[in-house]
């Protein structure tokens, strides 16, 4: 009898051992994102920013190996995120949940992050309220009010508008931005003379441009997802004769990537719009990371996702050295915490209290560079915080 | 005021034959030779693709890719039906459906694939791109060959299944497949072409779509929708009542979304809804 209760213990702890050897070896991170669907682009452009990094820092950290896991979820799909992320925790066994190209996956997600403890790195969705879910979340990534709130105060005190016009994708993030643009504009003076929702459908937009025309505002205010939109309603405004300088147009950076900016020729010129990445900002941390990331992806050049994904691994490999190698929810976010390191986008910093990402705010204009239409900086606003934090309720 | 209300209609109007465009080659399959195939949109994915490739690797003008986008749609559509579409024609619906939708999941998997998930802008002839003034209004010059191709292509084809041998071939053979096989009518072949012929359309309106629209590897499931709504609110089989449903649809949904902003997209279904419960056999639908 005895000798049967040792055996078995010494077998379990044999395997509790062996276990514990093989964790302590690697690092096994769990990406949970939109690889396929309609956001299929914009999660291939984050993981291409994490490949990257790997790739630039070896999977090699404080002495462990980083193993990553990737989990498609499809689309804006929380119960699917969260599925795939209780699978990763229980499963696969992962010490880090990471990626997040949607709002709804991160939601989805916070929950298991929270009681499995396990530190949760959102790499692109942009909702406030993502990381105020748990303790154990934190964002590399940006949020919306974060820009727009800083860019409608802008728009009044440095652009000189006085009354916009808003425009907004008819989804949680769209609203976000039209309050968040509002209350920066309208608190520093500016006036809103009109709002209109798009719908997320066929991107025929004609009808609200014809409805911004009727009210012949200074300026037109924009959010809309990137991807068939931006280049449709950029030539229906266009069409209708609402383009810079006659009208300014405002928006955040998803109206004129390159290839919206491509499709839009000529008629691009002179919008603005506000980003928390430039890919074409002269600067060398950014000048190295664009052309490495042009030769591992054939061309392709970096944007906001590619850099979320790239910083979030930073963020990831950085606490690690810090930790020492230790997973532990806990240790990992006391280590971001304060965390501020110079990224391709600039000086960034996680803030101690809310665990969000700090950092400027750019202010972009469609020019011609050498032939070449293309966003150039023509403004900088330096460490900005998410102005939502600890508004809520 | 007349003026906003010429140019809400104008628009609406384009965007319908945009829609016409697309649905059309459907209601072809699915009116005349009584086969769902929702992989329409895949084939209206690869024309917008193989304008992509024209345009942008062989550096030809916009206006040669489309026949070219017709052209391949139209062979690529072929061969699926030779090899695997036929042996469906007899199969259930459901049977029809799942194998259909099957394969818009591996088109769209295997245009991502090959192009990436990125959008595709192509760069579109000057005269195509500007606006065309008249009596004080902007109208889009791509909108107005957008109108004009729709009904070029709806004159073409009432003439051809109406008033020629072939159009009299497809109809017997739909009608009553035997006794247009024992009058000597190949059965086979005019069904292969009548396919080929829906899908080239397809193909040819993924090419017309890209400029209005976006080409990115879901488009085979985003227009699904917009295509099915286009058939039955027309009809099965009605050339006519596809193209008046799509007009309908396209001008309810720009004048909603210009009059009652708040309805937003929802007009195009309240439309459907409408039509649908007072004629459940569409507007021109025969049964």
């Amino acid at each position: 009898m005895i000798a049967r209760i040792a055996a078995a213990l010494t077998l379990g702890v044999g395997l509790a051992f062996s276990a514990q050897a093989n964790a302590q070896d690697t690092v096994k991170i769990g990406l949970i994102m939109a690889y396929s669907g309609p956001f299929a682009d914009t999660a291939n452009q984050m993981q291409a920013g994490i490949d990257l990094y790997i790739a630039q820092h070896g999977d090699e950290v404080a002495g462990k190996k980083i193993e990553i896991i990737k989990k498609d979820t499809g689309g804006p799909k929380a119960d699917e995120a969260k599925r795939l992320a209780q699978e990763l925790v229980v499963r696969d066994g992962v010490d880090i949940l990471a990626g997040f190209t949607l709002t709804p996956e991160a939601l989805g997600a916070a929950g298991v992050a929270d009681q499995g403890k396990k530190f949760m790195v959102v790499m692109n969705a942009a909702t406030s309220i993502i990381t105020e879910k748990s303790p154990n979340i934190v964002r590399t990534s940006m949020t919306i009010p974060q820009l727009n709130t800083a860019f409608g105060k802008w728009a009044f005190e440095k652009a000189g508008v006085k009354q916009a016009y808003t425009l907004v994708a008819d989804y949680a993030p769209g609203h976000d931005a039209e309050k968040s643009f509002a209350k920066g504009f309208t608190d520093a003076g500016g006036k809103i003379v009109g709002a209109d929702t798009s719908p997320m459908g066929p991107p025929d937009f004609s009808a609200f441009v014809q409805r911004i025309k009727d009210a012949s505002p200074e300026a037109v205010f924009v959010f809309i997802p990137g991807g068939a939109q931006p280049p449709a309603l950029g030539k229906a405004l266009a069409q209708r004769g609402l383009t810079p300088p006659d009208v300014k147009l405002l928006a955040q950076g998803e109206l004129t990537f390159p290839e919206a900016i491509e499709s839009m020729g000529d008629t691009a010129k002179g919008i603005i719009t506000t980003f928390n990445y430039t890919m074409e900002r002269d600067d060398p941390t950014n000048n190295a990371f664009v052309k490495a990331y042009r030769e591992a992806n054939g061309g392709r050049s970096p944007d906001i996702y590619s850099v979320g994904g790239y910083d979030g691994m930073h963020l990831i490999y950085e606490a690690l050295k810090k930790t020492g190698g230790d997973t532990s929810a806990e240790a990992l976010v006391e280590a971001s915490k304060g965390m501020s390191w110079e990224s391709p986008r600039g000086k960034m910093t996680i803030d101690p209290e809310t665990r969000d990402v700090i950092q400027s705010v750019y202010i972009r204009e469609v020019k011609e560079v050498d032939g070449k239409l293309q966003n150039v900086v023509i403004d900088e606003i330096p460490e900005v915080k998410d102005p939502l934090h600890g508004m809520a309720n | 005021m007349i003026g906003n209300l010429a140019i809400v209609l104008f628009d609406g109007l384009a965007f319908g034959m945009l829609l016409f465009v697309l649905s059309v080659g459907l209601s072809v399959t699915l009116g005349l030779m009584n086969f769902v195939n929702l992989a329409h949109g895949a084939f209206a994915m690869l024309g917008g693709y193989v304008t992509v490739l024209v345009t942008r690797e062989l550096g030809l003008p916009f206006l040669w890719s489309l026949p070219a986008a017709f052209i391949v749609a139209a062979l690529v559509s072929v061969g699926f039906e030779r090899t695997l579409f036929r042996r469906l024609y007899r199969a259930g619906e459901l049977n029809q459906v799942l194998f259909t939708i099957g394969l818009v999941f591996a088109a769209s998997a295997a245009a991502a694939y090959v192009f990436g998930t990125a959008q595709q802008p192509i760069q579109l002839p000057q005269f195509l791109r500007g606006v065309t003034e008249f009596a004080g209004l902007r109208f889009g010059s791509y909108r107005i060959f957008l109108i004009i191709i729709a009904l070029v292509i709806t004159g073409l084809l009432v003439l051809g299944l109406e008033y020629t041998r072939f159009g009299a071939q497809i109809r017997a053979a739909v009608d009553n497949q035997r006794a247009a096989q024992g009058l000597g009518i190949d059965v086979d072949t005019v069904f292969a072409v009548t396919f080929a012929l829906g899908s080239g359309l397809a193909g040819l309106g993924g090419a017309l779509a890209i400029e209005m629209v976006g080409l990115d590897p879901s488009f085979g499931f985003h227009y699904l929708v917009y295509m099915m709504i286009v058939v039955s609110v027309g009809g099965l089989g009605s050339i006519a009542g596809s193209f008046v449903a799509a007009s309908l649809l396209g001008i309810a949904d720009v004048a909603g979304k210009y009059f009652v902003p708040d309805l937003g997209a929802f007009m195009i279904y309240l439309i459907m809804i409408a039509v649908l419960f007072l004629r459940p056999q569409g507007l021109f639908g025969k049964r």
